[in-house]
């Protein structure tokens, strides 16, 4: 391009970001990364191996009312989303790795022989969302209780559906 | 009736408890005990004072809590114990799950900090702190909070941090057995939170700090209040080294006990004193600062064995590092507006409404429907008392977050601790939970 004054604005679509062969985008200053699900445990090695010793927080996003999210090119939008910030303490630094978990197939491969401390936090992914973990050692209800039905941060629970649990059922008493 | 509890009792989902060594395969095992480190045989051989494990009818399997006193409110543990020595365990949460996070999609991000802050109810300011923090950042006026507001909030963060670690002298005290040391540190918790509620209006759950700045300006006096706190304190500190920490019965109990090393704490991701116990220094407010702290002096408290005794010291004298920080606070207290002068986010004076019709409007508009974030993702962190507290918020465009999450540092640090207890005895399993501080209320969320 000859002209100088064009914007950046105009030409970053065209050469979109990579790190690690995967889709870098900048969230409010902070790094987001935006791997497929194949791709992801294979980023979190590399990451792991780069410093990022640390999992800081792993949850995860319902997007079934919002399918419109902004999303760098080549990542098609999923109903659900799997989110890993990752902490360098040797570095100072942060880095986000989204992942797109489509509803058909709500399974991403469990991060926890990379960073044990994910387990509970997936535990709770799992939980609240209904996405599974493969390979994650105890994938049972952390929050809820275990024969509660379906998963209640999905988009598609509504809070005043749930009628109130601990009413007693009378009917069911045996005669004192 | 019987169909609303059909579906109650749909789910089918496995059980979480701790189930006996013939039910579970070699790696759950493994992990169960606390291996977090991929370690071969030989070098888990070398941890020496571990017994071996045992068949099962020598070990049994017990409940501790959830309503054992000492787990800090509805924690429930596993534990597996040959005689009185911990095999393993497991710690089950959820008695005090309240959707939190599902109710934060239900309130604008001016009603999101009454939410926030009943999370981690013992720093419920430095809740408070990183929602606004992040709400700003989503915004993109997180460079335009006025000075006093930016100052008055390291101010309450840090006494925030002096009341809640007080309170965990007090309940450490209490767990241990020094039962004289619950009520002093109860009693100078209370000088600050009396502190508190002159500013706030409320002991607890202020809802205080908000997206845009805080609520109030300090009310007349605050410097004298805040003075004789700073006077009061620091010789009662003293006076719990001599109660406690040069104590051989309160060394005893806590040296040695519920080691972790700095390499098993990373990987499980705990932060705060426990990773600090390890010798890590990592302290957001020096790493990776916000706020005003690159702007004061404090030194990181660190350990160095990783052990219970390490973490009291570390949050006895982090109260210490707290106090020098309020004393530059009160040097360097700016004046000026308390809350920014947007009036997107900053409903209008009282004043002017009555002579404004714009004003009224606008008024109305904020408390109403809540003010518009625009759309994006953001995760903020803090160090609260406990480690880092984070928030993550997902935005649509909407006046609710379409997604609040909050990362809650006593929720990982709670892994911790069946490594902590392994091969440990079940008296230690108190001083273990205690050491960790872990509040339910943000466990569970």
């Amino acid at each position: 391009m000859s002209d100088d004054t064009t914007p950046e604005s105009v030409t970053a679509p065209e050469a979109p970001s990579e790190l690690h062969g995967v889709p870098l985008t900048d969230s409010r200053g902070q790094r987001v990364l935006h791997p497929t699900r194949d791709q992801y445990i294979g980023l979190l090695r590399t990451l792991l191996d780069e410093t990022f010793t640390m999992c800081a927080d792993l949850t995860a996003v319902d997007y079934l009312l919002y399918p419109g999210r902004p999303l760098p090119e080549g990542i098609a939008a999923e109903r659900f989303e799997v989110v890993v910030n990752l902490l360098s303490i040797e570095r100072r630094e942060r880095i986000r790795v989204r992942v797109q978990v489509p509803e058909a197939d709500p399974t991403i491969h469990s991060a926890f022989d990379l960073y044990p401390g994910a387990e509970a936090m997936e535990r709770e992914v799992f939980d609240m969302f209904g996405i599974r973990f493969d390979d994650h050692p105890d994938l049972t209800r952390i929050l809820m209780p275990e024969d509660w039905d379906g998963h209640p941060l999905g988009k598609d629970v509504d809070p005043s559906r749930i009628p109130v649990q601990f009413s007693a059922d009378f009917s069911k008493r045996s005669p004192a | 009736m019987s169909g609303i509890v059909d579906v109650i009792r749909g789910g089918n989902e496995p059980e979480q408890g701790l189930k006996p060594r013939s039910e579970i395969t070699a790696r759950e095992l493994l992990r169960e005990v606390g291996a977090v480190l991929r370690m071969s045989e030989a070098e888990a051989a070398k941890l020496g004072d571990i017994p071996v494990d045992p068949s099962e009818d020598q070990t049994m399997i017990i409940n501790m809590g959830p309503q054992h006193p000492s787990t800090h409110g509805v924690l429930r543990l596993m534990l597996e114990l040959q005689g009185e020595t911990v095999l393993r365990c497991k710690p089950i949460i959820g008695y005090l799950h309240t959707g939190m996070e599902k109710t934060a999609e239900q309130l604008t991000y001016m009603q999101g900090g009454t939410n926030v802050t009943r999370m981690d109810y013992l720093s419920p300011l430095n809740n408070e702190l990183v929602f606004s923090m992040a709400v700003e950042q989503l915004l993109g006026i997180q460079d335009d909070i006025p000075e006093r507001a930016v100052w008055m909030r390291m101010l309450l963060s840090e006494l925030n941090r002096m009341s809640s670690h007080l309170l965990f002298l007090a309940t450490n005290g209490m767990d241990i057995g020094a039962v004289s040391m619950m009520i002093y540190g109860w009693r100078e918790r209370e000088e600050v939170l009396r502190f508190f509620q002159k500013v706030t209006g409320l002991r607890m759950n202020h809802n205080f700090i908000r997206p845009g700045g805080v609520a109030a300006d300090l009310p007349a006096g605050w410097r004298d209040d805040v003075l004789h706190l700073l006077e009061m304190i620091p010789p009662r500190l003293e006076e719990y080294d001599i109660l406690m920490t040069g104590q051989p019965i309160w060394r005893d109990r806590l040296q040695g006990v519920g080691v972790i090393t700095a390499q098993e704490a990373t990987a499980l991701g705990a932060s705060g004193p426990i990773l600090r116990s390890t010798g890590v220094p990592w302290d957001l407010r020096r790493d990776m600062p916000y706020l005003r702290y690159p702007e004061v002096e404090f030194d990181v408290v660190v350990g160095s064995y990783g052990d219970a005794f390490d973490r009291y010291a570390i949050r006895l004298n982090e109260v210490r590092e707290s106090i020098r920080i309020v004393h530059q606070i009160l040097d360097r207290m700016p004046g000026g507006d308390f809350r920014i002068q947007n009036k997107k986010v900053t409903p209008p004076p009282r004043a002017r409404i009555d002579e404004s019709m714009e004003a009224l409007i606008h008024h109305f508009k904020i408390f109403t429907e809540g003010f518009k974030v625009p759309e994006g993702e953001v995760y903020m962190a803090i160090e609260s008392p406990r480690g880092e507290i984070g928030c993550y918020i997902a935005s649509d465009g909407s006046p609710t977050p379409y997604r609040m999450h909050v990362r809650a540092p006593s929720f990982v640090n709670i892994q911790c601790l069946p490594h902590m207890m392994r091969g440990g005895l079940v008296a230690d399993a108190v001083a273990v939970i205690s050491s960790v501080d872990p509040v339910l209320g943000e466990v569970d969320r």
